[in-house]
């Protein structure tokens, strides 16, 4: 089977576009991002666009709405939907109870709903347990409330190390928990869907819904970072 | 099967590379491939068992070497031409064979908004009640089947409490190799860091994995 598989990626790429090419580069672990990105694009763009026009030209794919697709995780979905969440939890306890019973609803009354986000569990970070969310099988994530997930989070070392060593995976995100908290990592081993619910910022209390929404990052929903106010933020 | 995306615990893999303002897609072809799977994925001849599974098959070095769009490029590929979507000529030649298969209609823009927001259910009403019960003890089988499988190679011959029932859902082992969906009771089960990792794990600590109720056997 993999020698077919093989057969038809070599193949497609002698469709006059160049072999896979890149296989025999060596990789260190500390390989950069826009080394990794760039290492096979020109290939890989050939490759995609010559797909792309066969599946045109066969009647299977249409255009538009690869456009329509590109742009709803471009520019329509992404963390600012689970931002909306999480705020609404923290001035709202009556939404917090249904998010934590049932956050399939919960969200869905945000209209954020459907592919990768059909059945949704929420997890509460309290003083004394803190949620991280990971996929060690592959990449699952809650595209409604978070959109497509970041390099990182689909990562070999994000995916070994967080069930084995969260606590090192959230230091070297600038979290350093005490001993007495209690970490849960949530391996997303089947189709549900998490999303953790951060502790509110001390001193938090006059800011609206809004302006709590806007304090929230995508890092604190998978659970590698907190919610802080912009004051306590550690200078660069 | 016991492949290389069964990542968890490994050593190794090096720092995590978090970057700063990261865009959705690092290049225009990353954002194509995306679409290309989304689309050809409601054509429903295949399902997303299916779909992980496909690229589970991506020789294990290769696997490390590919970046994240990459694999989805080969996934697609591989599932057009067993699909029999795509012919291996049309691959080789980038062109349609006469007569190949058009049956399928394209999915078209207007049907996008509609086909995201509902997503695809998983979940299906089952008879009868959950076999193990909230805060029972449960093992994770010392299985290893050679097809797809969502039970994780730390998990097996571990023992975890029952934390949470999800309902029924269709099991992946089999609907991956579309022998049907097989839908039975999910858990949540709460597994001690120290049961999964020795000594070294924090006393407090747990991982939390949802389990089919075939991957289960009571402890």
């Amino acid at each position: 089977m993999d020698t077919t598989r093989r057969g038809f990626l070599a193949a497609a790429g002698a469709a006059g576009h160049g072999g896979s090419g890149a296989g025999g580069h060596g990789q260190s672990h500390e390989h950069d991002h826009d080394h990794e990105h760039q290492a096979v694009p020109s290939d890989l763009t050939l490759r995609v666009k010559a797909l792309e026009s066969l599946l045109v030209e066969k009647g299977l794919v249409d255009r538009a709405a690869l456009d329509a697709l590109i742009d709803t995780y471009e520019h329509k979905v992404g963390p600012r939907n689970g931002a909306r969440v999480v705020a609404r939890a923290w001035v709202d306890a009556e939404f917090k109870k249904r998010l934590l019973a049932d956050a399939t609803s919960a969200i869905g009354e945000f209209g954020f709903s459907g592919r990768q986000g059909e059945h949704m569990v929420a997890v509460e970070n309290t003083p004394k347990v803190h949620n991280l969310v990971v996929c060690t099988l592959c990449s699952c994530y809650p595209w409604p409330v978070l959109g497509l997930p970041p390099v990182w989070y689909k990562s070999a070392p994000y995916r070994s190390r967080a069930v084995i060593d969260p606590r090192g995976v959230l230091r070297e995100f600038g979290v350093e928990l005490p001993e007495d908290v209690e970490v849960r990592v949530w391996d997303s081993t089947a189709e549900l869907r998490y999303l953790v619910l951060p502790e509110r910022p001390a001193a938090s209390e006059k800011l609206t819904e809004e302006e709590l929404a806007a304090l929230v990052t995508r890092d604190a929903m998978v659970g590698v970072a907190k919610v802080t106010l912009p004051q306590q933020e550690p200078r660069a | 099967m016991n492949g290389v995306h069964d990542m968890g615990g490994m050593h190794g893999m090096g720092r995590i590379q978090s970057e700063k303002h990261e865009p959705v897609f690092h290049a225009p072809w990353e954002a194509r491939t995306l679409a290309l799977n989304l689309a050809l994925g409601a054509s429903g001849k295949w399902n997303i068992d299916a779909s992980r599974h496909e690229i589970e098959l991506i020789p294990p070095a290769e696997y490390l070497r590919m970046s994240y769009y990459e694999k989805w490029y080969a996934r697609l590929v591989g599932l057009l031409a067993k699909t029999g979507l795509v012919t291996r000529a049309e691959l080789e030649s980038g062109k349609p064979a006469p007569g190949s298969p058009k049956a399928t209609p394209a999915l078209t823009a207007d049907r996008v908004p509609r086909i995201l927001a509902n997503g695809t259910l998983a979940s299906r009403e089952i008879p009868g009640a959950p076999r193990f019960q909230l805060g029972q003890q449960v093992r994770a089988r010392n299985i290893h089947p050679t097809g797809h499988t969502r039970l994780p190679r730390y998990a097996r011959g571990k023992v975890g409490t029952v934390d949470r029932h999800h309902g029924g859902f269709v099991f992946p082992d089999s609907n991956a190799h579309f022998l049907g969906e097989k839908p039975q009771h999910v858990y949540s089960v709460r597994f001690a860091a120290r049961e999964l990792w020795g000594e070294q794990a924090s006393p407090r600590d747990a991982v939390y994995i949802d389990m089919w109720d075939d991957y289960l056997e009571p402890a």
